[in-house]
């Protein structure tokens, strides 16, 4: 029996764009417009999309580092997003992030001693003895030695880095980890490191992980299932092998197709996608990703697609066949 | 056996000297070498650029960084070569020291050549390199935000290449004729009280319209800088409209801050383009962009290769790029090119561990690996750069040899190189 761990059902998140003399809200970035899915408990699910379609604000918004504007957050059935901060915060020790750029997530001024103890402390969860043999289990956890916890992030390399913002996010024995684009700023020869370590710990402490990222290799290497995203919405949802191979919506098509294969021999059919992304405080009607589609017909342009299930687990969010 | 090969410069046309050394075995099997080319398909092609045994160091207050300690690298007309390595390598640097946009100092090229078309580009004086740069060749950064100038209209950044490289007289006189004839049609409606004026603008656009027909013949008169203006922004605007931006006039007249990034990147190739260079330097063209947008970029590339027969740098740490991109590929590891070769020869037979380790640590779309093999340990850094063989702590075949001594680039086929004390034939 798979137990959802997280469950997010139609979050929409607008950003209020301001203007005029009285600095009056004339709109909104519709970041994230009416997203539901769910994350069952020690699978990884891929979030992917292109830089804009308000992948991260899903990840920050789960973790309320920014408020929805609607929508429900079930953590085990409870709807997190009605809970004060008091409340929450006693839940918040569950789920924590890894973020995107280790170069800018990291305090400088701290060590890595005390980035790590940070949360720690300000849980309370450890005693003062207790706190320095936690810290070095955990830098040890990730693959650091324990010998450089006096250090500052600027001694270290980037992979370094993002090992330290693994070892914090791993502090308090969260359930559940937010990955946003973890090996983005990353070579792929440390790249690799990070996945493996990643999957390592996964396994090591059951942990459930929302990946975030761009790229389609990194999300297959990681990822159970898929869901891709679309200016706010989410246009696909499956498991990955079945994703892979029988991608649905036009935009996963084109989307896989895109992505080139470190090998030479291997002869793909692209499909390049005429224009660029349309804004999202002005998203196009009905489905947003019609300008694009080349299968687009009059219900694509008038009529927003709805998510329907096309196979086991597999659920998408298009009009044509 | 042989202990040690190697070839001073890179394919072709070059000479393989081998020392036989029976007294010291080394327990290495060399590769079998092939001192002539021998096969049909060597067909010559002409070489644009040679760098051969590059050193340049950058001298900071920490001490000398060896940015390049010797590369070798060449690149025939017509083909796209691939330099691919991990940040700070030393790639941008090899592609950007060909057009001295290396700063210098801190930066200084301590040995080697550089030879375009014959010319030794390290020797060669300040104006003759800004008459190849941006014209000869040219570059598209990797970041169209930053690279572009934010308060130009982007028809006029386009239009400024066009200006200092390009011969535009006769274009800057045909615009002035227009000019002078629209001034005409203004006069005309205006009515009667200016006939004196019209008739003298009729012959002064007779005048110049002899001059424009005579193509060549007569000397062009010197344009004014305005003319030239408006010549430079109609080719910027017929760019524009060949790396398929819709509406190009409109385009033409915007901020860059009014274009998205593919958009912009398409600027930065029509800039690139715009005096038909004869090497095109693609510092990671794709990297910021998305992955469909991406796939937008790399076909107009390939398209406007053909067209322009334009020979492609292509810089990048994108194995997946290079193998759909490029013909050629060298691999760079800290300063230094460790393996060149064909694309198919260099991903079905990688002959560098550092190769080898890089193409199995990148996760592939189609196929899950159950783990994937990384690299242990991190570039190295190049103020101290390791002995030897600069992979060797990082090499999982590590041998006593490779702590000592350097290894060559050497000849393991016609057109493989590799540089390891390791390589089998």
């Amino acid at each position: 029996m798979t137990e959802e761990l997280i469950k997010v059902q139609a979050l929409t998140k607008y950003f209020p764009i301001r203007g005029g003399l009285l600095s009056r809200v004339i709109g909104h970035v519709k970041a994230v417009d009416g997203v539901s899915f769910e994350v069952v408990k020690g699978e990884t699910l891929g979030l992917v999309g292109e830089s804009g379609c308000g992948k991260t604000t899903v990840g920050k918004t789960i973790l309320r580092l920014i408020e929805p504007t609607s929508g429900e957050i079930l953590y085990k059935q409870q709807d997190i997003t009605k809970l004060t901060r008091g409340q929450f915060r006693k839940i918040r020790k569950n789920m924590q992030m890894v973020f995107q750029d280790p170069f800018l997530s990291l305090n400088p001024r701290m060590s890595v001693r005390q980035i790590v103890r940070e949360p720690l402390q300000v849980n309370r969860v450890a005693s003062s003895e207790d706190l320095e043999e936690r810290v070095r289990h955990l830098v040890e956890l990730v693959g650091l030695n324990p010998d450089h916890l006096n250090r500052y992030p600027h001694e270290f390399s980037g992979g370094q880095r993002q090992r330290i913002g693994v070892a914090r996010a791993l502090a308090l024995n969260p359930e559940f980890v937010v990955l946003d684009e973890p090996t983005s700023a990353l070579d792929v020869s440390v790249q690799a490191q990070i996945l493996n370590l990643l999957t390592e710990l996964q396994k090591k402490l059951g942990l459930t992980f929302l990946f975030i990222s761009h790229d389609l290799s990194v999300v297959r290497q990681m990822s159970n299932r898929i869901s891709v995203m679309y200016l706010g919405k989410i246009a696909e949802t499956g498991p990955t092998t079945e994703m892979l191979s029988h991608p649905y919506h036009p935009y996963t098509q084109a989307l896989f197709s895109a992505v080139l294969d470190p090998d030479p021999e291997v002869e793909t059919r692209r499909i390049v996608l005429t224009g660029d992304v349309p804004s999202p405080a002005n998203p196009p009607e009905g489905c947003r990703f019609h300008p694009r589609c080349w299968l687009a017909n009059d219900r694509c342009r008038t009529e927003e697609p709805t998510m329907r299930e096309i196979g086991s687990e597999h659920y998408v969010a298009c009009y044509t066949h | 056996m042989c202990s040690a090969l190697e070839t001073r410069s890179l394919p072709c046309n070059v000479h393989i000297t081998y020392q036989l050394d029976r007294n010291v075995d080394h327990g290495i099997v060399l590769p079998v070498m092939i001192s002539e080319r021998s096969t049909p398909d060597t067909r010559e092609k002409e070489e644009l650029l040679r760098i051969e045994d590059l050193k340049l160091y950058f001298f900071t207050l920490l001490g000398i960084v060896k940015a390049l300690d010797g590369v070798e690298l060449r690149l025939e007309k017509g083909d796209t070569l691939g330099l691919v390595g991990e940040t700070g390598c030393g790639k941008s640097v090899t592609a950007l020291s060909t057009i001295r946009l290396v700063p210098m100092p801190p930066a200084k090229i301590i040995d080697g050549k550089i030879l375009f078309e014959g010319n030794d580009l390290v020797k060669v004086n300040e104006e003759k390199i800004r008459s190849i740069r941006g014209h000869k060749i040219s570059v598209v950064f990797q970041e169209p935000t930053t690279s572009l100038n934010p308060v130009l209209k982007v028809g006029n950044q386009i239009g400024e290449v066009i200006m200092i490289h390009q011969d535009l007289a006769a274009e800057a006189l045909e615009c002035k004729i227009d000019r002078f004839e629209s001034r005409k049609t203004w006069l005309e409606n205006k009515g009667l009280t200016e006939v004196a004026r019209l008739l003298r603008l009729q012959t002064r656009i007779d005048e110049l319209t002899a001059i424009a027909e005579s193509k060549g013949t007569g000397r062009l008169p010197k344009p004014s800088r305005s003319d030239l203006r408006r010549a430079a922004l109609k080719r910027a605007v017929e760019l524009l409209r060949l790396t398929g931006l819709p509406d190009p006039e409109k385009t033409a007249e915007r901020y860059p801050h009014e274009l998205s990034g593919g958009m912009r990147q398409r600027v930065m190739i029509a800039i690139a383009l715009a005096c038909n260079p004869d090497l095109l330097i693609a510092d990671e063209p794709t990297s910021s962009l998305d992955v469909t947008i991406q796939a937008q970029i790399i076909q107009l590339m390939s398209e406007l290769k053909k067209q322009m027969r334009s020979s492609i740098l292509l810089i990048t740490h994108h194995l997946g790029l290079v193998a759909h991109m490029c013909n050629k590929v060298a691999v760079m590891y800290a300063g230094r090119v460790v393996e060149y070769a064909d694309t198919k020869d260099l991903f079905r037979t990688p002959l560098h561990p550092y190769t080898r380790a890089l193409l199995r640590s990148v996760p592939k779309l189609r196929e899950k690996a159950g783990r994937l093999d990384s690299i242990p340990g991190t570039v190295p850094d190049l103020l101290s750069p390791p002995s030897g063989c600069r992979f060797h702590p990082r090499c999982e075949s590590a041998q006593g040899l490779c702590q000592e001594q350097s290894p060559k680039l050497i000849q393991v086929s016609p057109q493989h190189f590799v540089s390891c004390h390791l390589t089998r034939g």
